[in-house]
């Protein structure tokens, strides 16, 4: 007879090792290249963005579930991802309690209202970062310009202010940069978005582990290449400039906020391109990956019901 | 070389290596065997023996109660001792004959062999299934006959051998494959017959070439042919092996049948050719005994209703106090609490994992990462049936076609939250399978 206690559970007793906090620490470290990038070209004031952006998520994240008297769960990292992708979406020498704010906005009102992790409709980040844009909307637009020589932590005050590159191409400026300057990052811009070998060497980390779905990028930065010849834009530069890579690879491939059917995530990506482009051509804003994927977000329940797969030897309506 | 395979799926490890190039030992005759009644699907079988009979070693002891049903046979020589419910794998106490081992060795057989297969007709062949007593040994232990024995206008087109193997950990059937080949040739050749089909299909997982070449060998000049797959989870499950093999897709709540397919595991086919060659019923059958909480794993022949317990003592017992008892492979098969098991037809394992290994029950919200959903073989959305099943909301999870699971646990095993997938979905099933019956 059996003289010790087994566990008696429900089959399979076997579990792939990928856990949800695996996951997310996997996507902290697909952002690392793109936040070093940031610090090598905007000095280290933006370091303290970072730091304080992604201390903020964290504490923001034990304090609400403190409150709510529920179980402390930043030990799975989502914390920490929302804090550090807020963080490479603000201006580089935004001034620190932005950062702050921002990020106790993104976690207790983009996610913990909600219910917390895998129940929040839109992305905490965008959210945080929106918050932000619509509250000190000067602040968020000073943007800076990378040095020449190293000046670090160099604030706003310090900062000579610039446009982006984008915000540049708005006004009718012509802004021509030698495409290896702009695939290394070096211009205007948020401060982990400049940089596509940073974000392209995330990217490809997470889709070679699978982490995230081909099918959102692709989409997405297929339909802005696409809409570029249409509409009489330079693909690459569409590319290459902006939040486009930051969006489509870290932003869009949020699991929680985007659909769960394959096609649906094709359609999802495609949603953004499309917005994407509609705003950077006709809206009042120069870059538009922000709210195009906050409100394809919103589209998320509808195309995950218009997009059930046909099952194995489906059998259509019995009785 | 294509291999062939169904869409989406799994890779787990194969944890295979503690006995897959262990030959297959014969474990010594038990002092007792327990003999449940049900121990296929259908109606149980009826006692032709009372308490204090004298049985010998093949003899019937139990007649086939109708014709979704077997008889049963003594697994050893010996007294019967008590017919009375014992424990079973369900978890119930079911009835059972138990015999008690006379020491008079050697075990004297009471089989004869039948005519020659040359001899025999298609009818005689599916009684003759049903006289072995032959269950399907990959786990579900159908009836073998009822399945050469379609109904009115359905015509087999398909005799399949499932030697997929795509369980982690079991390598019985491997070993067979291997050792047995002329059994198992000689079993489908008389499948064949019983189906009036001119060629059979093995289906073989790749990582097994030895077992390929081996099947190859004994039925070279023969009408088989041997499928290599790929190794990938569930390959073995019915409706993926035939999907793979002849591309076909089973309709979701029918059988095999529907699309002309029958489909046989190795170690059925190879029961039946011993019992063509040598006349001895299905009274034994192959099984792995591993996992880090076995001392000396192997792969061995047991007999029905040798109890589990005896069959761990037998492999130097446990490395340390187990942390889960598994009967059959680690992902389809029912984790026990007790050793006073018997292995029965459809056994076709033991695997034991340590505390180490057990994984703590709690788990997290779906996060909506979509990995069910690509894991699902059946393309159906197991999150969805998570969160709907979670919430006793049966009608919707019934929309969203969750009857048509089947179970092979992929959406659990990929879950990174770690969600009981398969457990809420075997619940939610249960509940709308009573309220349709009370309904």
């Amino acid at each position: 007879m059996l003289e010790t206690e087994v566990v008696v559970s429900a089959s399979p007793h076997i579990r792939t090792g990928l856990t949800t906090e695996r996951i997310m620490w996997m996507v902290v470290i697909a952002l690392l290249p793109a936040a070093f990038a940031g610090v090598i070209f905007f000095g280290g004031w933006s370091l303290l963005v970072i730091l304080c952006s992604v201390l903020s998520a964290v504490l923001t994240e034990a304090a609400v579930e403190i409150l709510l008297k529920r179980p402390v769960t930043v030990k799975d990292g989502s914390a920490a991802v929302t804090g550090l992708l807020l963080a490479l979406t603000l201006p580089p020498t935004v001034p620190l309690l932005l950062p702050v704010l921002g990020a106790a906005f993104a976690i207790a009102i983009g996610k913990q209202v909600f219910g917390g992790l895998g129940f929040n409709p839109l992305n905490p980040a965008l959210i945080g970062r929106a918050f932000l844009l619509a509250s000190w909307p000067d602040l968020m637009t000073r943007w800076k310009w990378p040095a020449s020589s190293l000046a670090w932590l160099e604030s706003q005050a310090d900062a000579v202010a610039s446009a982006t590159v984008l915000g540049l191409a708005k006004e009718g400026t012509a802004v021509q940069l030698p495409v290896l300057q702009m695939f290394l990052g070096k211009m205007s811009g948020s401060l982990g978005e400049t940089s596509a070998l940073a974000l392209l060497a995330g990217g490809l980390f997470l889709l070679a582990y699978q982490i995230i779905d081909w099918r959102i990028p692709t989409g997405y930065l297929g339909t802005v290449i696409l809409l570029s010849f249409l509409m009489g834009e330079n693909p690459l530069f569409q590319l290459l400039a902006g939040g486009l890579l930051l969006g489509a690879f870290f932003m869009a491939t949020d699991y929680v906020t985007t659909p769960v059917t394959p096609k649906g995530r094709l359609l999802f990506g495609i949603g953004c391109g499309l917005l994407t482009m509609l705003i950077r051509k006709y809206g009042g804003f120069p870059e538009g990956v922000c709210y195009s994927i906050l409100l394809m977000n919103v589209t998320t329940p509808l195309l995950d019901r218009w997009t059930v797969p046909k099952r194995f030897g489906e059998v259509k309506a019995r009785g | 070389m294509r291999l062939r395979t169904f869409k989406k799926g799994i890779h787990p490890p194969g944890y295979k290596e503690r006995t897959a190039s262990l030959p297959v030992e014969v474990l010594p005759l038990p002092r007792q065997v327990v003999l449940p009644l049900r121990q296929h699907i259908g109606a149980p079988a009826e006692p032709i023996v009372k308490v204090g009979d004298a049985v010998v070693t093949g003899q019937k002891i139990a007649e086939a109660n109708g014709k979704v049903s077997l008889p049963l046979h003594a697994s050893i020589s010996g007294k019967v001792v008590a017919i009375e419910p014992r424990p079973h794998v369900s978890g119930a106490l079911v009835p059972a004959i138990v015999i008690e081992g006379d020491s008079a060795e050697p075990d004297v057989p009471a089989w004869q062999a039948p005519p020659r297969l040359e001899e025999l007709s298609a009818g005689q062949l599916i009684e003759l299934m049903k006289e072995a007593g032959l269950a399907g040994m990959g786990g579900a232990a159908f009836p073998t006959h009822v399945k050469y024995d379609p109904p009115p206008g359905k015509k087999i087109e398909y005799v399949l051998l499932n030697g997929a193997e795509c369980e982690p950990y079991l390598t019985c059937d491997h070993r067979l494959m291997v050792e047995r080949a002329d059994d198992i040739i000689l079993g489908l050749m008389g499948m064949l017959k019983a189906a009036q089909v001119s060629k059979g299909l093995i289906g073989v997982e790749a990582n097994k070439p030895d077992a390929v070449a081996a099947l190859e060998k004994a039925a070279s000049g023969l009408p088989v042919e041997i499928l290599p797959l790929k190794v990938k989870y569930p390959q073995g499950e019915e409706r993926m092996l035939i999907y793979a093999a002849t591309g076909r897709v089973v309709p979701a709540g029918a059988l095999p049948i529907e699309v002309g397919a029958v489909v046989n595991n190795v170690a059925t086919a190879a029961a039946f050719g011993e019992y063509l060659r040598t006349g001895k019923p299905l009274i034994s059958r192959l099984i792995t005994v591993t996992g880090a909480g076995i001392k000396n794993p192997k792969n061995l022949e047991v007999r029905l209703g040798t109890l589990v317990e005896d069959v761990i003592n037998y492999c130097g017992g446990f490395t340390e106090p187990p942390g889960r008892i598994i009967l059959g492979g680690p992902m389809t098969g029912p984790a026990q609490y007790r050793l006073d098991l018997p292995i029965m037809k459809g056994t076709s394992g033991i695997v034991v994992q340590t505390r180490a290994e057990v994984d703590k029950p709690d788990y997290g919200p779906c996060i909506r990462c979509g990995k069910c959903v690509d894991a699902c073989p059946y393309n159906a959305l197991p999150n969805i049936f998570g969160l709907y099943a979670e919430y006793d909301r049966l009608p919707e999870v019934e929309k969203y076609g969750i009857l048509d699971c089947r179970e092979c646990g992929s959406c659990a095993y990929v879950c990174p939250s770690r969600r009981p997938l398969l457990q809420l979905i075997k619940d939610a099933k249960r509940k709308i399978m009573a309220s349709r019956k009370n309904g």
